[in-house]
């Protein structure tokens, strides 16, 4: 976060400064309104400038739940030449990328063309989207790499986008958000885990999403605190979902990222499925092995925002038991709940998973040397 | 396992209404006459299915009937092997789920009677729970004022999953009628279904459903908390029941965090959620949702850093564990005394 109360009680070392990172949760942003119409269909410009996007939800911007800061981003994060954050890549370079000695940095584009109501351009976005991340991005900086964005509600032709751009090492997952019209689990996304298993490319969900349902099972809550905490809710409903519709027993080759929810939900969500699965698993003969198996073998955690106990050595037994080997750090640059890389691990951590949180893990499950 | 102590009370047990044919003694003649003109089925709520594997315990299932109905079965089953000193009733009948404000009003006060006459008045342990038509608070409100004449409704209870989240100003008459009253208000899992369960829509399956439950305690714990109905009744209570209890500190870690970096949005909030939990959130024991390691269970409870926030329930007739073993491993003296005796004393007041 870049609104600290409290400082950090120890310094950070000049090791853990310097040590190469990978960064697995990097939003880069457009720095004008039609920075994507060259890859766009005039079809879908004029849509664009005629109808705009039509979504589940009345407004898929801020307002409903004003941010806590413009572009919900670090009020440091304005590129010196203009636009929002995010959209400048020399100024990421300068201001991320450069001084954390970020070796590999994945991009998550948000606010492209999942979740809209019109499927075809949806998928035309989610294209042009992809197309721009290798043109402004992942080609002039080696060190960026590019995540599929896929129209996440017409499975068909989401498949059909994975298969176009599978092979293309400038992309490295699929990219899904949390909230959609349907949990995740359900069939009409089926056809996206099956091309993602195909293509060798792990599929991560992001915390968002403009599913329309309300972010509460009991309907909409007042505030942006709510939103931001509800994420983490969101996407203990979809994990469960993939679990109990069996996705992970189908493709068991797939794997899944969960990015910018947190992660210390995720014993206590294993555990609770475990436990009711032992009565209920007659409904689910899909589900052959305990749900805490699948999750341990086929899901992964970006770290921001990182729980924040009072005690910090509590969260160490919520790594534990996740497993080291399961975390990947990110900072969510540019947004304004950014976890500074050498501030997250305290002392005490031993070197080995130390360089797995940091590094390893991601370099290993993204494929990069 | 910890060994269970005498005098006891559970905090948790659902003594099931038979059928809608059972409340009728206890409804006007007008809605006497519209439950049988209008051929009003049973008020069964897909939450939980009869023969449901979770729904009864398979040594606790009756030959007849629904599980839960017969108050000798409770005794046998709970009252008398635990040793209880109390045990608490939440009814879980459909009611929320009517939509006629009136109709939904007619029938909690029914059951509510129901409940006294058919429970509480045949044995001196029990304790009721004065279930209200939370479609119009104004009636919710005059409910809670009529049960509470009577010191044996030491809560009022509400679904985790209804029409709106719980801490919407629009319901706190509600919390200042409990308040005023000393009555803790317990959530319970279940859903009126008027909304989809869980966040991201309908899922497939009654697993699901169910895993789901925790999911919508955490979501309404962050809407009490925000929308600061602690700070405006700092004596109010409520309690969790069959929430699961696991999740509790690392779901706090993440609120208190955004609540440090955005509490500009809710200044009203004039205390840390970790403060305002340990303080005014207590949770039943069952379903715990942990491994059975102690080393585990202790790591959970130290990550809690209160030994005030659970209360011994068995969730009675739900299947959550066999035997006795209603304690998980690891628990010391003291924290078995705590959760069985002493928390749920500390938060019913009218318990004494």
């Amino acid at each position: 976060m870049n609104i600290q109360f409290r400082e950090s009680q120890e310094a950070a070392s000049p090791l853990t400064v310097k040590t190469a990172i990978a960064d697995c949760d990097i939003h880069p942003a457009r720095a004008t309104r039609t920075e994507l119409y060259p890859y766009l269909a005039k079809r879908w410009q004029h849509h664009l400038e005629v109808y705009g996007v039509h979504a589940y939800q009345g407004m898929m911007e801020g307002p409903p739940y004003p941010k806590a800061q413009p572009n919900a981003s670090r009020r440091d994060a304005w590129p010196p030449e203009g636009g929002p954050q995010g959209s400048s890549l020399s100024f990421m370079q300068q201001q991320l990328l450069d001084p954390n000695n970020v070796q590999l940095g994945v991009l998550n584009p948000l606010n492209t063309g999942q979740g809209i109501r019109n499927h075809e351009l949806s998928a035309a976005l989610c294209s042009a989207i992809n197309d721009w991340q290798i043109d402004k991005w992942t080609s002039k900086d080696k060190r960026l790499k590019a995540s599929i964005v896929v129209g996440n509600e017409d499975g068909l032709s989401a498949a059909a986008e994975i298969r176009e751009r599978a092979g293309d090492r400038n992309f490295v997952q699929v990219l899904l958000l949390s909230r959609n019209v349907e949990p995740l689990g359900q069939r009409r996304y089926w056809p996206i885990y099956q091309a993602a298993e195909e293509a060798g490319l792990p599929v991560g969900v992001h915390a968002f999403g403009f599913g329309g349902n309300p972010i509460t099972p009991s309907g909409w809550p007042s505030y942006y605190i709510e939103e931001m905490v509800g994420h983490s809710q969101c996407q203990q409903s979809a994990l469960a979902s993939l679990v109990l519709e069996g996705v992970f027993e189908r493709f068991p080759k797939l794997k899944m990222v969960m990015i910018e929810a947190g992660f210390g939900w995720a014993p206590s969500l294993a555990w609770r499925l475990d436990k009711v699965w032992q009565r209920l698993r007659s409904e689910v003969p899909h589900v052959r092995r305990p749900p805490s198996e699948y999750i341990r073998e086929q899901v992964w955690w970006t770290t921001q925002p990182m729980e924040d106990p009072e005690r910090r050595e509590d969260l160490f037994d919520v790594i534990k038991w996740i497993g080291w080997d399961r975390l990947l750090f990110a900072t969510d640059y540019p947004h304004w709940d950014y976890d500074e890389p050498s501030r997250v691990l305290p002392a005490g951590v031993s070197e080995a998973n130390r360089e797995a949180f940091y590094l390893g893990n991601a370099k290993k499950l993204y494929g990069i040397d | 396992m910890a060994s269970l102590i005498a005098g006891g009370v559970d905090c948790d047990v659902h003594p099931a209404v038979p059928h809608l044919t059972s409340l009728l003694p206890y409804l006007n003649d007008y809605w006497r006459d519209q439950v049988t003109t209008r051929g009003m089925v049973d008020l069964v709520s897909q939450s939980y299915p009869k023969n449901s594997p979770i729904m009864v315990r398979p040594d606790w299932r009756p030959e007849t009937g629904k599980p839960g109905e017969s108050l000798a079965d409770m005794q046998r089953h709970v009252l008398e092997p635990f040793q209880l000193s109390c045990a608490i009733c939440n009814p879980l009948y459909g009611v929320q789920m009517v939509f006629s404000e009136d109709m939904q009003a007619a029938f909690c006060r029914a059951l509510n009677d129901w409940l006294v006459k058919e429970w509480l008045d045949r044995d001196s342990r029990l304790r009721g729970s004065i279930v209200i038509p939370t479609q119009s608070v104004e009636k919710a409100v005059a409910e809670i004022e009529r049960c509470a004449a009577d010191r044996r409704f030491v809560q009022v209870l509400m679904l985790v999953m209804g029409d709106t989240p719980l801490g919407k100003r629009a319901l706190w008459p509600i919390y200042e009628a409990a308040e005023r009253l000393d009555l803790p208000v317990g959530i319970h899992a279940g859903s009126a279904y008027h909304n989809p369960p869980t966040a991201v829509g309908w899922g497939s399956y009654h697993i699901e459903d169910y895993v789901g439950q925790a999911q919508a305690f955490q979501t309404q714990l962050t809407s009490l908390i925000v929308e600061g109905v602690f700070a405006k009744y700092p004596r109010l209570k409520m309690v969790m029941l069959e929430s699961g209890v696991s999740w509790i500190s690392p779901y706090l870690w993440r609120l208190h965090k955004f609540w440090r970096g955005v509490r500009m949005e809710t200044p009203w909030v004039d205390r840390a959620p970790l403060e305002i939990v340990r303080s005014n959130i207590r949770f039943s024991l069952q379903p715990f949702d942990a491994p059975p390691e102690p080393e585990t269970l202790i790591r959970l409870f130290e990550h809690m850093q209160s030994d005030e926030l659970v209360l011994f329930s068995t969730d009675y007739p739900h299947w959550q564990f066999d035997g006795q073993d209603a304690l998980p491993e690891g628990l010391t003296p003291d924290l078995v005394r705590k959760i069985m005796i002493d928390n749920p004393h500390a938060t019913y007041p009218r318990l004494t």
